[in-house]
């Protein structure tokens, strides 16, 4: 199904996105790679508050080229997402529901989506100079020294996404692949 | 003797890692199309259509197809004639890869060191690849090579009574590993034969290779069109959703080995293949 949304992703809402739905995001996201994962989890061992509220949050795994002069961005496509499996759970954990990334996950995260109702998107890996045209307002929040990899927030309109994992745990890696498969029997 | 001032190769560099990161091979955008001609199914044309939408507004726009800007590989062959003025070679390819990312706006992605890490912070070190060859000149190729794909690579040293099915089956395991990550559909560059580390190499130099050659040897040929056909049956598909379009190309490159071995290396590179040359 196609359907236009727009964030924070509520609970109500992260459990009406099925795996395979075509989805178009309006709304605030954030940016993170591993390097910030791995200090946002750190800074949450030591008690200490995320640069960001992350209740119903979506993070977007990205390091953006720099933007062109009169450029809101460059060109920002995701990143492969298993790299943040370490820190993914912990994330849901504090209340971010939403991950935009591509590439396969592993039982861990989907573990934690089911508990937590969290939902994985994908965004065409590889696709960085159409994902950007999505991109309306891009801010600088925090750990500046990561270069690509410090943590921005985005404002995007219907930015094109897919529904890789549910919150009930339905994979269209898995689906996407038998069904066609089936279908050329 | 012919002397080549290094300026020219910092100033070729320079301009190949822009070029290679905005525009696209024609080789690679003619595979594309021609897979997206031959899908069967609905979500994979949906997301090659945004892959070809995607390439066409970095080339109106010049802006980096990938925000995975990549290590910078550069080969160069050069002439057994000629003679390198003006500096260092090595500093003058770092050079010409620092002003590349730099004033083309791309993505710095190479930390310091692999353990301790910490950004460069100019895309330096290129990954430099060179060989002598006959003549006065000097061939550059530079070839970002985004880790999306990179991390999915894998080499085996077979022993010889594993065979060619060894090796058949070893090419479709890594592509079935590899799965959605490495941003199908794909390029697989396959080496075999060498040594360890000339096996990898020949797996790189695969895929720059362009996707509408073949092997100049017809039984390495019909190989490359059987394992490509062979991979398109997996039906991981364009970005792991299902799909014909896993692979939009295979390259085979070879070399004489041990009476012992039969080294094989696959290395994964996505569908924004990147690779320009220059002869100077």
């Amino acid at each position: 199904m196609e359907k236009h949304i727009t964030l924070p992703l509520t609970e109500d809402l992260a459990k009406s996105l099925k795996a395979g739905d075509t989805v178009y995001l309006t709304g605030t996201i954030y940016t993170s790679r591993d390097a910030g994962h791995k200090r946002m989890c750190e800074a949450l061992a030591r008690g200490e508050k995320l640069p960001f509220d992350p209740t119903d949050a979506t993070i977007y795994y990205v390091g953006p080229t720099p933007a062109k002069p009169g450029q809101v961005i460059g060109s920002a496509g995701p990143t492969t997402s298993g790299r943040m499996d370490a820190y993914a759970p912990t994330m849901m954990s504090v209340g971010a529901r939403g991950m935009i990334g591509k590439g396969a996950r592993l039982p861990e995260v989907v573990d934690a989506m089911k508990k937590f109702a969290g939902v994985y998107f994908g965004a065409i890996g590889g696709a960085g100079a159409l994902i950007a045209k999505s991109i309306k307002k891009a801010e600088l929040i925090a750990y500046e020294d990561l270069g690509a990899e410090a943590l921005r927030k985005l404002y995007v309109e219907e930015m094109p996404l897919v529904v890789i994992i549910d919150s009930e745990g339905n994979n269209l890696y898995e689906e996407g692949k038998k069904a066609y498969l089936e279908s050329v029997e | 003797m012919r002397e080549i001032n290094v300026s020219i190769i910092t100033d070729t560099v320079e301009k190949l890692c822009i070029e290679a990161n905005e525009h696209l091979p024609d080789d690679v955008k003619c595979a594309i199309k021609n897979c997206r001609a031959c899908e069967t199914w609905d979500t994979a044309k949906g997301v090659l259509d945004k892959i070809i939408e995607n390439y066409e507004i970095a080339d109106e726009q010049n802006v980096p197809i990938c925000q995975d800007t990549g290590m910078a590989c550069v080969f160069l062959e050069i002439g057994q004639d000629v003679h390198f003025v003006g500096g260092d070679l090595r500093e003058a390819v770092d050079e010409g890869v620092r002003r590349g990312y730099t004033n083309g706006y791309l993505r710095k992605s190479v930390v310091a060191d692999p353990v301790r890490r910490g950004n460069t912070g100019d895309n330096t070190p290129a990954m430099l690849y060179t060989e002598i060859v006959k003549g006065d000149k000097v061939r550059i190729t530079v070839g970002p090579k985004g880790f999306g794909s990179e991390n999915m690579s894998q080499i085996r040293m077979f022993k010889p009574s594993a065979g060619l099915q060894g090796i058949k089956d070893f090419i479709l395991q890594v592509v079935e590993e590899a799965g959605p990550n490495p941003c199908p559909p794909m390029v697989v560059g396959v080496g075999i034969g060498g040594t360890f580390d000339k096996c990898a190499l020949l797996a790189k130099k695969a895929l720059m290779r362009p996707l509408d050659s073949h092997n100049e040897d017809p039984f390495y040929a019909e190989l490359e069109d059987e394992m490509l056909e062979k991979v398109n049956a997996l039906g991981i598909g364009p970005q792991g959703f299902g799909g014909k379009t896993t692979a939009i190309g295979l390259n085979i490159e070879t070399l004489p080995t041990h009476i012992a071995g039969m080294p094989c290396a696959v290395n994964i590179n996505c569908h924004v293949t990147r690779h320009k040359t220059e002869t100077v």
